[in-house]
């Protein structure tokens, strides 16, 4: 088994640097197909692995060589493939073979193309690092790694000033989180002695209170930045700059998630500190809502879905946080196969749009792209939680979980939440595909994607319909490990209406979508009806004005006080000093080179200065130290 | 009659050495530049006999014979070029040998 865990982790690595091989040459189709074939590679692999577990197999932990050992710390290359590394295993190795494949088609113009793949498959080798470590060094190095690859991806085309910002927007929200979790690593080294999974776990249970709470809000933090939680969130939304797949893999199906594997993954940690966990729940909560109100309003296709992905890993935190580990797993798995379903539909559209971003400008394109059309309804449906889709199995445990604890207010937020979900995935749709053709005015002609690209997203479509099915045997597979409770409201009469009345709630929101924007009236908005003067509009549009403050106050100031310790600190101190003694010793030298005159003589004259000079700072060293004893009698009598 | 001992030789030694330094110090010309650092050379061959003679073991007096192996090839070298010095510039002042100059 052993080497299955081998081939799954490197394949992605041996692919990335079989493409970074043709980063300098032009456009080879055999780079794309290459690096397809190995991820895939791993995606079998993994599926032995998950076989393997099924069949209940044990958890499969290898030690492949020392990484350090100084004194009492001994951190191993460890991975471990157990129930919750090999469900992220196959999430992350499933939907990037279904991203590569389509990537063949989606950059096929592209003169970056064979780098895409070096940088994709890169990505891939450090999530499978990140889930499948055997102790939190490891995870941070692939937490790192994934960090480093989304922010070339996020500025692959680097040529665009906007891409290279939000490439590097992204890159230092991360870092600021990622000192939370580094503060959070040295504080849970410092307290059990060791960073492996296992024996942290072990030594947390002797632990008091307030120092597993501060080490569990130090991880979070670093989870929010990597999940984009508020207020480290406004990367997320930017980082659509990048090339569609990179959206769906990176920053919808796998990186984001990577905070709520780290919280499932320290379950152990946060199940001993149910005041942190609601405090995640509440924060997820709130974000699952503040996210969803951000995507009603906003006129780019990406950002719409971008910010339905952050509603959603608001969602995972809300069951995480309320200890519902197994149901923000399961929600993470089916999210992944639909929120990437629907961005790879979004990149046919963009693709077909040339490049076009509002969704407004669009309009009846289902005739001529009626595969994406299908492709995108049903994973809207699915994301919106209709039965029997993929979504209602998962979004709708989470709203029993939170409802069978007595969390109301979660509840009830988390609910109205799923209707603003239903509704905005539904305008997204019937703008896109329905209503009258708006695009003829701006003299696009849309065409179809290619149909490799249709087939290679059809795993994700199959997906999303059924994996509903995956649950009951995902939580015999995961209860193992993860305290899983099953979530049972007592009477079947309220779980009846709670169930029929979301899914109510959820169609009405739907057809009320469908009733506002597919019908023949909508226009491209020009900024002048009432609905986009009023207060809301705007406040939502501008996202809450939050990027904003941002940039008036926290961007701006920091560049002042940089500005400052430039002129004052680093000009005046710290380059004075090296500037000063680089002066001293020119000026000496200056002064100095009279002392080479050529003459012989004068030379012989100092060359005997300095042996005399020598020798009597020899006899005098010889002779302090045969009398130091002496010398320092004297020096003690005279009271020194 | 006073016994001649190890510091009289020393002595000896010092004194030569003290003139070849003056020598070397204050000679312009380069032939007794020469002179004067045989003369220091020589300073130092006296001690190693001496010395060499007072705890009866031969090294120093064997080092003494490099030494003045060594002397006289440096000067047969050192005159060389003294001679071509000489034919090409018609002087051997050092005062009028600065190329070097920094």
């Amino acid at each position: 088994m052993e080497k299955y865990l081998y081939i799954a982790l490197f394949a992605p690595l041996v692919s990335s640097m079989f493409s970074a091989l043709f980063t300098n040459t032009p456009k080879k189709t055999f780079v794309g197909i290459i690096a397809s074939l190995l991820i895939f590679t791993a995606f079998g692999s993994s599926s032995v692995l998950l076989m393997h577990i099924l069949d209940g197999g044990e958890p499969i932990h290898v030690e492949m060589m020392t990484w350090m050992a100084t004194g009492n710390l001994y951190i191993p290359f460890g991975f471990v493939v157990d129930q919750i590394s090999v469900t992220m295993m196959m999430v992350v190795t499933l939907v990037s073979t279904v991203v590569h494949i389509y990537s063949i088609g989606y950059m096929d113009h592209d003169k970056g193309f064979n780098r895409f793949f070096a940088w994709l498959s890169a990505f891939v080798f450090s999530m499978m690092i990140l889930v499948m470590s055997d102790n939190y060094a490891g995870l941070f190095i692939g937490w790192e790694g994934v960090g480093l690859c989304s922010w070339g991806l996020i500025g692959f085309w680097f040529h665009k000033e906007s891409a290279t910002w939000a490439a590097n927007e992204a890159f230092i929200m991360n870092r600021i989180a990622d000192l939370g979790m580094l503060i959070g690593l040295f504080l849970v080294y410092w307290n059990t002695g060791t960073l492996q999974y296992d024996g942290a776990f072990a030594a947390f249970a002797t632990l008091d209170t307030p120092t597993l709470t501060w080490i569990g809000i130090f991880l979070f933090i670093g989870a929010m930045g990597k999940s984009a939680q508020f207020p480290l969130h406004t990367w997320l939304a930017d980082a659509m700059e990048g090339p569609t797949p990179v959206s769906a893999l990176i920053h919808a199906a796998t990186m984001v998630t990577a905070g709520v594997y780290l919280v499932i993954r320290s379950n152990e940690l946060y199940s001993l500190i149910p005041n942190v966990g609601l405090f995640i729940a509440s924060l997820g909560t709130f974000v699952a809502l503040f996210a969803a109100s951000m995507a009603l309003v906003n006129r780019d296709m990406k950002r719409i879905i971008a910010y339905s992905t952050l509603s959603q890993l608001g969602y995972m935190f809300a069951a995480a946080g309320l200890g519902a580990y197994w149901v923000a797993l399961f929600h993470l798995m089916a999210h992944a196969f639909f929120k990437a379903l629907l961005f790879l539909g979004a990149g046919n559209v963009m693709h077909a749009m040339h490049d076009e971003l509002d969704p407004f400008k669009m309009g009846g394109l289902k005739k001529v792209m009626k595969g994406t059309w299908i492709m995108m309804t049903i994973a809207s449906l699915a994301l919106a939680g209709i039965f029997p889709f993929a979504g209602f199995f998962s979004k709708d445990t989470i709203l029993e979980a939170a409802f069978a604890d007595h969390h109301f207010v979660i509840y009830g937020v988390l609910l109205f939440t799923a209707g603003l979900t239903a509704f905005y995935s539904f305008r997204l749709v019937a703008l896109i595909f329905h209503g009258e053709e708006r695009y003829k005015i701006f003299g696009i002609h849309p065409h179809e994607a290619y149909r490799f690209m249709l087939v290679g997203m059809s795993p994700l479509l199959i997906l999303a319909m059924i994996a509903g099915v995956f649950q009951t045997p995902f939580f015999e597979m995961v209860e193992e490990i993860l305290s899983a409770h099953e979530y049972h409201i007592h009477s079947h009469a309220t779980l009846l209406v709670m169930l029929v009345g979301t899914q109510i709630f959820v169609g009405l929101s739907i057809v009320y979508a469908y009733r506002k924007y597919m019908n023949n009236k909508i226009t491209v908005p020009d900024g002048s009806s009432a609905m986009e003067n009023s207060f809301m509009y705007k406040l939502l549009l501008n996202q809450y004005y939050i990027p904003y403050f941002y940039e008036e106050y926290i961007v701006k100031s920091y560049r002042e006080l940089s500005t400052i310790f430039w002129n004052q600190v680093d000009v005046k101190i710290v380059d004075a000093t090296v500037d000063g003694i680089a002066g001293i010793l020119y000026s000496t030298g200056e002064k100095t080179r009279d002392m080479q005159s050529g003459n012989l003589s004068t030379m012989l004259k100092w060359m005997v200065a300095g042996t005399i000079a020598l020798l009597s700072l020899a006899v005098v060293f010889g002779l302090a130290v045969r009398y130091s004893d002496e010398i320092l009698a004297i020096l003690s009598g005279l009271g020194v | 009659m006073m016994e001649i001992g190890l510091n009289h030789y020393l002595v000896l030694s010092t004194i030569l050495f003290a003139i070849g330094l003056a020598g070397v110090m204050r000679r312009k010309n380069l032939l007794l530049l020469f002179f004067a650092t045989e003369i220091l050379l020589n300073a130092v061959n006296i001690a190693f006999a001496a010395i060499s003679h007072y705890y009866g073991d031969l090294t120093g007096q064997m080092f003494a014979f490099f030494v003045i192996a060594i002397a006289a090839s440096e000067l047969a070298v050192g005159l060389g070029l003294l001679i071509v010095w000489f034919k090409r510039n018609g002087t051997i002042d050092l005062d009028t040998m600065t190329s070097m100059r920094g």
